[in-house]
């Protein structure tokens, strides 16, 4: 019950700024048409790189989004109130999870709209499992935002938490080079990174798909397992 | 009520409260008043539960400071007015109404008590300084708890509502509530039942105002604040 109104809270905190709803629901859709024009001659391209995209997009994006909501959190002094308050921490974590989870159904159904409507996507999975790919994504990306945001005091701190904890994962998730093609330490690395799975999943089907979805959602909880042991109700 | 022994609390290296003994008794509004960076907040967070103490004990309603059961009982409102800034008035006080299990009727009520009916649809963030620690206020008045637990709530506030504020302290701990409010104003510590004066980590006067000024010789607390530490000062030397 504290978990849904947690939930509520964050939506409602999330409506009253129209600019980064708009932000949310736009920017996906706008930088998926540029790839489109990118590889206006190439559609088998487009088709690859707009797939891996989809899982992409939600991820980076709720994981910074999650990251500063939760940072913001912790330096106003929300958190220690609440923590002083029957709430609990799951209450709080599940509640994040959800309302940004929400968030980015209707990020990814606009997203997907988009690419298979107007942007002529074609690929093997159906464009319902390919939402459901996103938002489990994007689940992961706000449950590693809630576990980073414990280790930034700034909000220019929690920015960087990209380039070092995101970045390397698009990097070596096969969106650049064939996982098959990299040195063998390099291929190690990205097997324990949680994005290689995202991808993955875009592209396989069946059993692998599945076997993908449950590893991502797995990190997503272990993350979020993690993020629970950094919220202190007694801080120095 | 409260109970504070023997605390010590260090922040970083710096020792802030220098094994501090007090006791709060219930239903009634003690002030604790010294100057900033006198311990008072640090002091305050002890008794609420969220600050890491290295040595001495914190209870409260007999139960260790920050047990998961006073969690009901003690409503805590920080000094930075920690309520949600891209929320309205009304907003937060139906979210912390449901974390306490209550509906909109007793946040509204709450929101009317510290008298901001009329700014209730309004964002906090557009609200002054005052209205928004008056916001933080009614958020933690809503769960009607035992203990409700005060930092500087009244800075920034106009003279009239001051008095308003005070006047609803005063009706909520003759209705049982217990109120621990601090404050580094002299001019507030009158209308407090009981006074802790704290300064340097350490507890200088503990008392009520009348037996304070009684002791010191003289009508204005200013003054006999001045006095205790002078007197203090010179055991030490």
């Amino acid at each position: 019950m504290i978990a849904l109104a947690t939930t509520g809270r964050i939506l409602r905190q999330l409506r009253h700024d129209r600019r980064t709803v708009a932000l949310l629901l736009v920017v996906p859709a706008l930088l998926l048409t540029l790839l489109y024009f990118m590889y206006e001659d190439t559609p088998h391209t487009f088709d690859r790189i707009a797939l891996i995209m989809l899982g992409i997009f939600p991820f980076t994006i709720m994981f910074l989004v999650t990251s500063i909501a939760m940072l913001r959190e912790r330096t106003s002094g929300t958190l220690e109130r609440l923590l002083t308050t029957p709430l609990r921490k799951t209450d709080l974590l599940f509640g994040y999870g959800l309302a940004f989870s929400l968030a980015a159904v209707v990020q990814g159904a606009v997203a997907t709209g988009v690419a298979y409507g107007l942007l002529g996507l074609d690929t093997s999975a159906s464009a319902g499992l390919i939402l459901l790919i996103a938002v489990v994504d994007a689940v992961l990306g706000v449950a590693i935002g809630l576990l980073c945001s414990a280790f930034a005091r700034t909000e220019f701190q929690a920015v960087q938490f990209l380039p070092v904890v995101v970045v390397p994962q698009i990097l070596l998730c096969g969106l650049f080079v064939p996982r098959s093609q990299m040195a063998g330490w390099l291929q190690a690395i990205s097997d324990v990174l949680p994005l290689t799975y995202a991808v993955d999943a875009l592209g396989s089907a069946g059993a692998t798909m599945w076997r993908d979805v449950t590893i991502v959602a797995g990190a997503a909880v272990v993350a979020l397992i993690l993020a629970a042991a950094t919220l202190r109700r007694r801080t120095p | 009520m409260i109970e504070v022994r023997d605390l010590v609390v260090e922040r970083g290296r710096r020792r802030v409260l220098h094994g501090i003994s007090c006791v709060v008794p219930a239903g009634s509004v003690t002030g604790l008043l010294g100057p900033s960076g006198s311990g008072k907040t640090t002091l305050i967070r002890a008794v609420v539960g969220v600050q890491i103490v290295r040595s001495g004990s914190v209870t409260v309603l007999g139960k260790p400071a920050g047990s998961a059961a006073l969690r009901r009982s003690v409503g805590y409102v920080t000094q930075a007015p920690s309520v949600y800034a891209d929320l309205s008035v009304r907003e937060n006080a139906r979210y912390f109404a449901a974390l306490y299990g209550l509906g909109a009727t007793e946040a509204d009520q709450a929101v009317a008590d510290v008298g901001l009916k009329d700014a209730a649809g309004q964002l906090v963030g557009n609200l002054s300084g005052g209205q928004r620690s008056r916001a933080s206020l009614a958020c933690a008045m809503i769960g009607k708890p035992q203990l409700l637990v005060l930092d500087e709530p009244t800075v920034g506030q106009d003279p009239v509502l001051r008095a308003e504020l005070w006047g609803r302290f005063h009706a909520l701990a003759a209705a049982g509530t217990t109120l621990l409010v601090s404050s580094h104003v002299m001019d507030e510590a009158g209308r407090c039942d009981r006074l802790l004066l704290i300064r340097d980590g350490l507890i200088i006067g503990d008392d009520t105002p009348a037996a304070i000024r009684a002791d010191a010789g003289t009508d204005d607390l200013e003054e006999a604040f001045l006095r205790l530490i002078r007197s203090q000062q010179g055991a030490a030397a």
